[in-house]
């Protein structure tokens, strides 16, 4: 019996250690490619540590393409949308968790529902109501529907954590004559900074990757994201994989760093959201 | 007396709490309104609009016109190639990823939901490259797949396996895609892995008792009990696959003749590319029906297949 545990367990661990090189070697792969010459990185078999190491490639690569300039787009668009999102979706999440008003049921349960529809649905009408407004081109259809709600699914995660916080604290606070917007602000947004900070991760994340949207309403190069940036450059120099790889390291780094400094709440958020009550 | 002064009292709280209930009400619609007015003006309206549109021929420089159904008798008569076509490799995507993610996420939720030493090191490794932008792993992986220069047939030529033209084959491109696709599991992995942990230890040890092995708690135990977790990601997988565009749109451009020209992409070709709103809009109710149906499928069977703790059956 005791054997065959042992010989289970490193079977396991063997496997897990086999699955997680080939989970890393991408990383490792674009890193090396993107500190090496061009000759180099086809030479086989390969050379794994890059000698020189030629640090040019990430200078070169950011500033063939203005890269500057659509880290500045892409940080304006991310700072309002999770600004946006943070405000409303709590504010919302609030009112579906805590208040009690006539019709609150039936309005979370088709918020909740629309979290299902695709969004390919909405695309093309969203697209003609905002060039209808004038609007395609300029950032505002980006940013604008955060500011309704932040998502379902945020709005659907913060309620869920609003419901764990105990009721008889703001009862209290009522019987102390707070109104229920202070009521928001001093105990339910204290209380929940954890869930907080898993939103703002969340729509970091997705401010930061989302492509279809910048594709489909940025028209000029100058309000060009990271994320179509980085797709641009691969059109344009398509062979320069050296420098290929230097762009995508340089926009997967924050991403990164980000979950290495939030993994918690990132493991958190997901466990949240497929545990659904 | 006392019952006097009582009555007074509650009284006034009634009164007080009528209050404090028209406020709540009038509070809690302004502090919902935004979601609330969200949807109406980014989902619903457009959904209507996008089912009116779909009966018109509406080119973004014209006004749109009334064509009644002749968008889906386009679409059904194959006077549009590209609509068989896409569906046909949208439904294989479709076919051959959600059960690829599913197993492959379980498999590794699986192995790690063992008794291990660096448990959370290996979590982290196995979710890190579903944070990866859709772009850059994109680029990574048509440098890996690049059929002349990349790694991966480097090293199957060097194990004398058959290499692959990958993304540049009509007959690789999908699995392809769903190769790339698989790298970027980790959030399902980890909603698995939550579902795992849950079991409690006791219904193992019960099998034990009895003298059950290994396969008779994980299909006595393990798989009833995560089979809501299954269910779950099983219809954000099917959801999420039918929509897949980033990857077809950056790894092959629906190429090579068509292998790849994934549902959402040729509705993105439609409308944005060739202006042709009311076609685009067809093609958008089309998908929405399917997911539709096939959700609604989806939960049907569950009822049979997914057990839910606390649930008592008629039987």
């Amino acid at each position: 019996m005791k054997k065959t545990n042992t010989f289970k367990k490193a079977l396991i661990y063997i496997i897990i250690g086999l699955l997680s090189i080939t989970f890393i070697l991408p990383f490792i792969w674009m890193l090396r490619s993107s500190l090496m010459e061009l000759q180099q990185i086809f030479i086989m078999p390969p050379q794994w540590i890059p000698n020189p190491v030629k640090l040019e490639n990430y200078i070169h690569a950011l500033t063939i393409v203005p890269f500057a300039l659509y880290f500045k787009n892409t940080m304006i668009i991310l700072i309002l949308g999770m600004v946006g999102t943070l405000i409303t979706s709590t504010l919302s999440a609030y009112s579906f968790a805590r208040l009690r008003w006539k019709g609150r049921d039936f309005w979370f349960k088709v918020i909740l529902t629309s979290m299902m529809l695709p969004g390919a649905v909405t695309l093309i009408p969203q697209f003609l109501g905002w060039n209808a407004l004038g609007m395609v081109g300029s950032f505002v259809p980006l940013i604008v529907p955060a500011f309704f709600g932040g998502g379902a699914f945020n709005i659907f995660l913060l309620r869920q954590f609003y419901m764990s916080i105990p009721l008889e604290l703001d009862e209290a606070a009522i019987v102390d004559g707070a109104s229920f917007f202070r009521i928001y602000t001093s105990i339910i947004l204290p209380l929940s900074r954890s869930a907080i900070i898993v939103i703002a991760i969340f729509s970091f994340m997705f401010y930061w990757n989302d492509f279809m949207g910048p594709l489909i309403y940025l028209t000029d190069e100058s309000k060009y994201t990271l994320a179509i940036g980085l797709q641009m450059f691969q059109g344009a120099y398509n062979t320069r994989w050296e420098e290929l790889m230097a762009a995508s390291t340089s926009i997967i780094l924050p991403c990164v760093l980000i979950f290495i400094i939030g993994q918690k709440y990132f493991l958190e958020g997901i466990t949240m959201s497929g545990l659904k009550g | 007396m006392s019952g006097l002064s009582g009555d007074v009292i509650s009284g006034k709280q009634t009164i007080r709490n009528k209050k404090v209930k028209s406020n709540e009400q009038f509070f809690g619609i302004l502090f919902a309104l935004p979601a609330i007015l969200g949807f109406l003006i980014f989902v619903l309206g457009p959904m209507i609009a996008s089912l009116i549109y779909s009966f018109t021929d509406y080119s973004l420089f014209n006004k749109p016109t009334f064509i009644g159904l002749q968008n889906y008798k386009d679409f059904f008569s194959g006077t549009d190639p590209f609509f068989y076509k896409s569906l046909l490799v949208t439904f294989y995507y479709v076919l051959l990823n959600v059960p690829a993610t599913i197993i492959f996420s379980f498999f590794i939720a699986l192995l790690l939901n063992n008794e291990i030493k660096g448990r959370p090191l290996f979590r982290a490794i196995f979710y890190l490259p579903s944070i990866v932008p859709a772009v850059a792993s994109a680029m990574i992986w048509m440098w890996l797949l690049n059929p002349d220069l990349g790694l991966v047939n480097n090293i199957l030529s060097a194990l004398h396996l058959p290499t692959s033209q990958w993304l540049f084959a009509e007959k690789s491109v999908i699995p392809s895609v769903v190769l790339t696709g698989l790298w970027t599991t980790g959030g399902t992995m980890v909603i698995f892995l939550a579902g795992l942990s849950g079991i409690p230890t006791v219904y193992y040890e019960a099998v034990e008792i009895d003298g059950g092995n290994s396969f008779h708690k994980f299909f006595n135990v393990t798989l009833p009990m995560v089979s809501p977790t299954i269910f779950f990601n099983t219809i954000m997988a099917i959801i999420s696959s039918f929509q897949v565009f980033t990857q077809a749109y950056i790894l092959t451009q629906g190429g090579p003749n068509n292998a790849s020209l994934f549902y959402v992409f040729l509705l993105w070709r439609e409308g944005f590319k060739n202006t042709r709103m009311g076609y685009a809009s067809a093609l958008a109710w089309i998908l929405f029906i399917i997911i539709l149906l096939l959700t609604m499928l989806t939960f049907r069977s569950s009822n049979s297949l997914v057990y839910y703790e606390g649930e008592r059956k008629n039987s």
